[in-house]
Parts: C-alpha cells; sequence; structure tokens
C-alpha cells in the first residue's frame, strides 16, 4: 500500500479543472437519518451525509460494515426504510419514474464489472444512451468511442467482453456508466476482483476522471488512491457512520479508536 | 520464427490410426466392431431389397405392387390425401403457395451468406401466419371459402404446430416474467395458469375443448373445432414454454439485473434488451426439444377427428383397396416427421453456435 497512485501531470490537470469548477451545486446528493434494515437486521444506522457537487468522497471500513448497502440505496438498488435520501434534488421513494430519473444521472460500476455478455463492448456502451435517453444511434456511437478513447481501450469496441481482460472489463464498465452522463458515479470496490497488475489502469482512469470533476462515490480500500483524490474520507463500521475527515487529517489523525485500530490493520501489510 | 507467423499445429486425419486407436484399440473393441460390422451386413442387404431393390414405385393402383418390396406405389397415388386432406384440389394452389412461402422464409436460414436471410425469418414469424389466415379458409378478396374440416394431412399437421410455436413462445415469457413478478396478483394468476395447465394431458385439453368448451360458450359464439384445438394446444404448450424460459431467467446472475437498473432501462428494457436475450439463448435447447415434442404431439388431435398427417395415412391403410400397405403408411409418416424435427433441431444448434459471445462475465 501507500503507492503514489498519479504522476505529476495529472496532478496538476485536476487542479486547473476543479478550479474551473466555480458554481458548485451544494447538496447534489444529500442523507438525511436513514435507516436501512434486512429483515430484522439493522443494516444501516442513522445515516446523515451532504455530497457538493464535483465533491470526491471514499468510503471505507471492514468487511460487513454496510458500505456497498449505503451506496446502493444511492440509486436505489436497495430501498431504505426510514429518512430521505434526496439526489439532485429529487427525492428517492417508491415512486419508479423518481428513481428512473435519478438512476439516469447516477452511474455505478461494480466490483464484478456486471457488462452485458451478450453484446460487444460497444453496445453494451451504447444501450442506454440510445433506449434511456433516445440520442441517435451515429452520435451514441461517436461518444462512446470518445469515451472508449478516454479509458484508454478504443481498440477493444468490438469485442465482447468474455473476451477481455478483468481491468479491460472494468473500464469498459466506466466508460458504459460515463455514456449516460452522469452527474454523479458510485464505484463499490472497483478494483477487490482484479489482479494487482490491472489494478493500476483502472486507478489510473478513476483517477482521471476525478480530475475533471465529477462527483464520485467511492468504496475502495486503495487508501493511495484515498490519499491522491479524496476530498473527504468516510470510514464505517456497524452500520454507522464512525468518522469522516479530510484524507490528510484522516490517515495522520484519526479521531474514533475504531478508525485507528482499522487504519492500523490495512496499513500494516 | 517470430510468435505472430506461428501457427497452431493441425492435428493429422489418418484413417487407419484413427481406426486402430478407435475401432481396434483392445480385444473387447475389437469384438464389438465386428459385432457390429456383422450386423450391419446382414440387415443392411434385407433392409436395401425391401426400401429400393424389390419396391414398386411406378403403377396405378394396388395390383401394380407385385414385389416382396415395399409398395411405394401406396404413396405416390394417395399423396395428395396425405398431403391435403380433403382441400379442393382445383384450390390447392393456396396450399402450395404457403408451403413455398414456408421453404423461402426459413430455408436461407441455413445459409450463412443468404442475402436478407433475417427478414425473411422475421416474415416468417410475423408475416406468414397472416398470409395464411386469408389464404387457407379463403372466403376473403375473392377467394373461394373451405371449411377447416376438408382441412387435413401434412398441411394441418403444420398448421397446428406452426401456430402452437409461433403463439405459445411470446406468451411463454409472459408467464415467464409474470411468474417473477413482484406484484402478488400477477404473479398469482401466472402461477395459477401454469400449473393448471401443465398439469393436464393434452388428450385432456383436446378433449375439453372440442367437447366441453362449445357448452360454457354462449349460445350462437361458434368456434370451430379447428380453432378450440388451436387455443387449447398453444394455451398448453405455453405453459410448459413458461417453464423452461423461467429456467433461463433464473440462471441470469443478479449482477445483470443490477446493471441494467443502475443504468435506469427501467423493467420492459431491461428485460427486453439484457436478460432475455441471455435467458433465452441459454435455453434455446430446452426451448427446441419443447418444439420438438409439440410437432410431434399434434398426432393426437386425431382423437377430436381431425386428420393430420398420421391420421390421413392410417384411414388410408385400412382402406380395402389397399392391402399390406401399414408399414409403408407409417414409414412414410415417420419420415416427414423426422425431416422437419431434424430441420429444426439443426437449425437451433446454428443459433446457439451464432450466438455464443464466449464465456460470460
Ligand atoms: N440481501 C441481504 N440480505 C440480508 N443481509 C444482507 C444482504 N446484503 C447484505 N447483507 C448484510 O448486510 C451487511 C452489510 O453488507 P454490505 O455488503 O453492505 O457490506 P460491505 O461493507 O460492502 O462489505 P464488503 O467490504 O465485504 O463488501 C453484512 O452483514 C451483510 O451480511
Ligand atoms: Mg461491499
Amino acid at each position: 500500500m501507500g503507492n503514489p497512485m498519479t504522476d505529476q501531470t495529472q496532478t496538476s490537470e485536476m487542479q486547473t479543472q476543479s478550479q474551473a469548477q466555480s458554481d458548485k451545486k451544494p447538496g447534489i446528493i444529500r442523507v438525511e437519518g436513514m435507516h436501512k434494515w434486512y429483515g430484522d437486521f439493522h443494516v444501516l444506522k442513522d445515516l446523515n451525509l451532504t455530497v457538493d457537487q464535483g465533491e470526491r468522497i471514499v468510503i471505507c471500513g471492514p468487511s460487513g460494515s454496510g458500505k456497498s448497502t449505503f451506496i446502493r440505496c444511492i440509486n436505489r438498488l436497495e430501498e431504505h426504510q426510514q429518512g430521505k435520501i434526496i439526489v439532485d434534488g429529487i427525492e428517492l421513494t417508491d415512486d419508479v419514474r423518481h428513481i428512473d430519473t435519478v438512476r439516469r444521472e447516477v452511474g455505478m460500476v461494480f466490483q464484478h464489472f456486471n457488462l452485458f455478455p451478450h453484446l460487444t463492448v460497444l453496445e453494451n456502451c451504447c444501450l442506454s444512451p440510445i433506449w434511456v435517453r433516445k440520442t441517435p444511434r451515429k452520435e451514441a456511437e461517436a461518444s462512446a468511442m470518445e469515451y472508449l478513447e478516454r479509458v484508454k481501450i478504443p481498440d477493444q469496441a468490438n469485442k465482447f467482453p468474455g473476451q477481455l481482460s478483468g481491468g479491460q472489463q472494468q473500464r469498459v464498465a466506466i466508460a458504459r456508466a460515463l455514456c449516460m452522463k452522469p452527474k454523479i458515479m458510485l464505484f463499490d470496490e472497483p478494483t477487490s476482483a482484479l489482479d494487482p497488475e490491472m489494478i493500476k489502469e483502472v486507478l489510473d482512469v478513476m483517477i482521471e476522471l476525478a480530475g475533471s470533476g465529477m462527483t464520485m462515490l467511492c468504496v475502495t480500500h486503495e487508501m493511495g488512491f484515498a490519499k491522491t483524490v479524496a476530498d473527504r474520507v468516510i470510514f464505517m463500521d456497524g452500520g454507522e457512520i464512525v468518522e469522516e475527515a479530510p484524507p490528510h487529517e484522516f490517515f495522520t489523525n484519526p479521531q474514533e479508536a475504531r478508525t485507528q485500530k482499522f487504519l492500523q490493520q490495512i496499513l500494516a501489510h | 520464427m517470430t510468435e505472430s507467423t506461428m501457427k497452431a499445429p493441425k492435428k493429422a486425419l489418418r484413417p487407419v490410426k484413427w481406426m486402430r486407436e478407435n475401432l481396434f484399440s483392445g480385444w473387447f473393441n475389437t469384438v464389438l466392431t465386428l459385432g457390429v460390422a456383422y450386423m450391419l451386413v446382414t440387415s443392411v442387404g434385407p433392409l436395401l431389397n425391401w426400401f429400393f431393390l424389390d419396391a414398386n414405385f411406378v403403377g396405378a393402383d394396388a395390383s401394380d405392387c407385385t414385389g416382396a418390396g415395399a409398395c411405394w406405389l401406396f404413396i405416390s397415388q394417395r399423396l395428395n390425401f396425405f398431403i391435403y386432406g380433403f382441400y379442393p384440389d382445383e384450390l390447392q394452389w393456396r396450399v402450395d403457395a404457403m408451403f413455398l412461402l414456408l421453404a423461402v422464409s426459413f430455408v436461407p436460414q441455413f445459409i450463412e451468406r443468404f442475402p436478407g436471410r433475417k427478414w425473411l425469418g422475421l416474415f416468417g414469424i410475423f408475416g406468414l401466419p397472416v398470409v395464411g389466415y386469408f389464404l387457407i379458409p379463403g372466403g376473403a378478396f375473392g377467394l373461394e371459402e373451405v371449411q377447416s374440416s376438408k382441412w387435413g394431412g401434412l398441411m394441418l399437421t403444420l398448421i397446428l404446430a406452426y401456430i402452437g410455436i409461433v403463439a405459445s413462445l411470446p406468451i411463454g415469457i409472459l408467464l415467464a416474467l409474470g411468474r417473477r413478478s413482484e406484484m402478488p396478483i400477477i404473479r398469482g394468476i401466472c402461477v395459477v395458469f401454469i400449473e393448471v395447465w401443465r398439469a393436464v394431458p393434452l388428450i385432456t385439453v383436446l378433449f375439453m375443448a372440442s367437447v366441453m368448451l362449445p357448452l360454457f360458450l354462449p349460445e350462437g359464439v361458434n368456434f370451430e373445432k379447428l380453432a378450440r384445438a388451436l387455443i387449447g394446444i398453444t394455451l398448453w404448450q405455453s405453459a410448459y414454454m413458461a417453464e423452461v424460459i423461467r429456467g433461463g431467467l433464473q440462471a441470469i446472475p443478479r449482477g445483470q439485473y443490477e446493471a441494467a437498473d443502475a443504468l435506469g432501462l427501467g423493467y420492459w428494457r431491461k428485460m427486453g434488451l439484457v436478460i432475455l436475450p441471455q435467458a433465452l439463448k441459454m435455453v434455446i435447447p430446452g426451448i427446441v426439444n419443447t418444439f420438438i415434442s409439440l410437432f410431434k404431439d399434434t398426432t393426437l388431435v386425431l382423437i377430436i377427428g381431425l386428420f393430420d398427417i398420421l391420421g390421413t395415412v392410417q384411414s388410408t391403410v385400412t382402406d380395402p383397396a389397399w392391402q399390406n400397405v401399414a408399414i409403408e403408411g407409417y414409414v412414410f409418416v415417420a419420415f416427414c416427421f423426422w425431416v422437419f424435427c431434424f430441420g429444426i433441431s439443426r437449425y437451433s444448434q446454428n443459433l446457439e453456435r451464432k450466438l455464443d459471445t464466449g464465456h460470460k462475465t
């Protein structure tokens, strides 16, 4: 752990771009007193979080602490039972139209990629823009190619996901989410199913994306990534947000005992 | 040699080596090989004689069948009846036209590079039934009407199987989706429908359709027997189809549903664009299996007095004008069924190969 995940050019690029983003919408994600249960099991307990537009949040915590469940609530892959989640001004309720509107603005990248194996890389990327955004096919394909170039695999556009390596698949998955031109991107441990030599290629793409001013919520154990790009690090344990701090403070001066213990464990090896 | 120009070594195919390895690889295999070879030699001769060498192919009636072999004359003389049933001779061009359209839509499906074969296939599935609906019964566009009681033979078999297959697939898909729906009422209806129809033998369904259904229908509403049989077969078949497809739906990993949801596709696009294409592809063998059994099960309509190809042959072999031709008749029927079922099976293998996009994520 602890290797610097970025080089000089990317860092400076990131700074100029985030400065250009002057009109940040405050509170693009607002979570207020949110609880969730699986049956009798109280998974998420009184979560409160406000994320401004362009902010980059890293969520970490031990296994089973509810990190996945939490970010999956933000695009309603999971339902919460109490409290409020407001995304881009729309409250998530049972209303299917609201859910679909929110999902259009929120991209998600999964641990296991979840590409559609029966479609080519390009078709994976164009599917939602064409059918949901009603973008003309030509335009959608051109835009998909741009994103594939951005994740550095335009030459694989006509292959099927099954023919790509894990790192390539995950980059396609990122491109596919970006093709919807989302305002927010959610990442659920995007690198933990990858071989070590592929982790960097995915992280590089994510760092580049962070530099472009995208609002990002990442569940990850890549502390190097957290140090490089995060505006805030959130530590969850037992379904609660235990600590929330800018990365420098979080890593050098954690306040809570549980955070300290977690950091010791994760930085030990 | 650089790596890029290196080719995988080819496996040499040498008949003698192959035989030594596969047929004579030990005393037991040698004995088996010789035994099978002996049986082939002794049985092929007589069969060949019966089928071809001693068989009668030309002539006008039963008296021309003299040889010890098969009387194929019987088939060729009554072929018209076996194919069209009682459909009037001068109107049979209408049926021929349908056969032709059927061939034009589906034979190209076996030819990889046939131009526009996708459109022909779509026409075969959606257009053909519409054309047939007007052409075969007539009664519109100045076509003379032919009562469905006059239809029979191969034509009737194909109509029953075709409608059964084409209609049961979409109904089956809807039932399968309904059974996995989160809405309790829809799920309940689908479960009851599937379980009721699946638990009833097709014969019973046909009996009910022909005898009992009219009792429930209001006075004056009178479906033809054929239409009732078709509805019965289709609904019965849909229940089976639904379960086959449900198997495919269940095999799709949850991540696929979630990815589609996260992209905001919504229920119908998620199912239509992401889940069903994968699920259906996965259960092609099961679907085809169901198609093939339906194709053969259509012979059961004999029981409610419809004369499909088996029915027409059956009624002819008992005709006093022709004697001892039962074997020829049944061989002919078996051959007809085999041709169509084998065709369906080959096509499905083609399709599976074409749709294979490598291992799953
Ligand atoms: N569908 C479910 N039904 C019941 N319990 C569940 C379900 N999904 C998750 N849980 C439980 O909820 C808790 C939180 O799960 P979650 O997946 O959010 O943890 P996580 O922090 O993402 O862990 P990891 O780092 O292992 O991914 C776990 O104890 C898990 O067992
Ligand atoms: Mg998780």
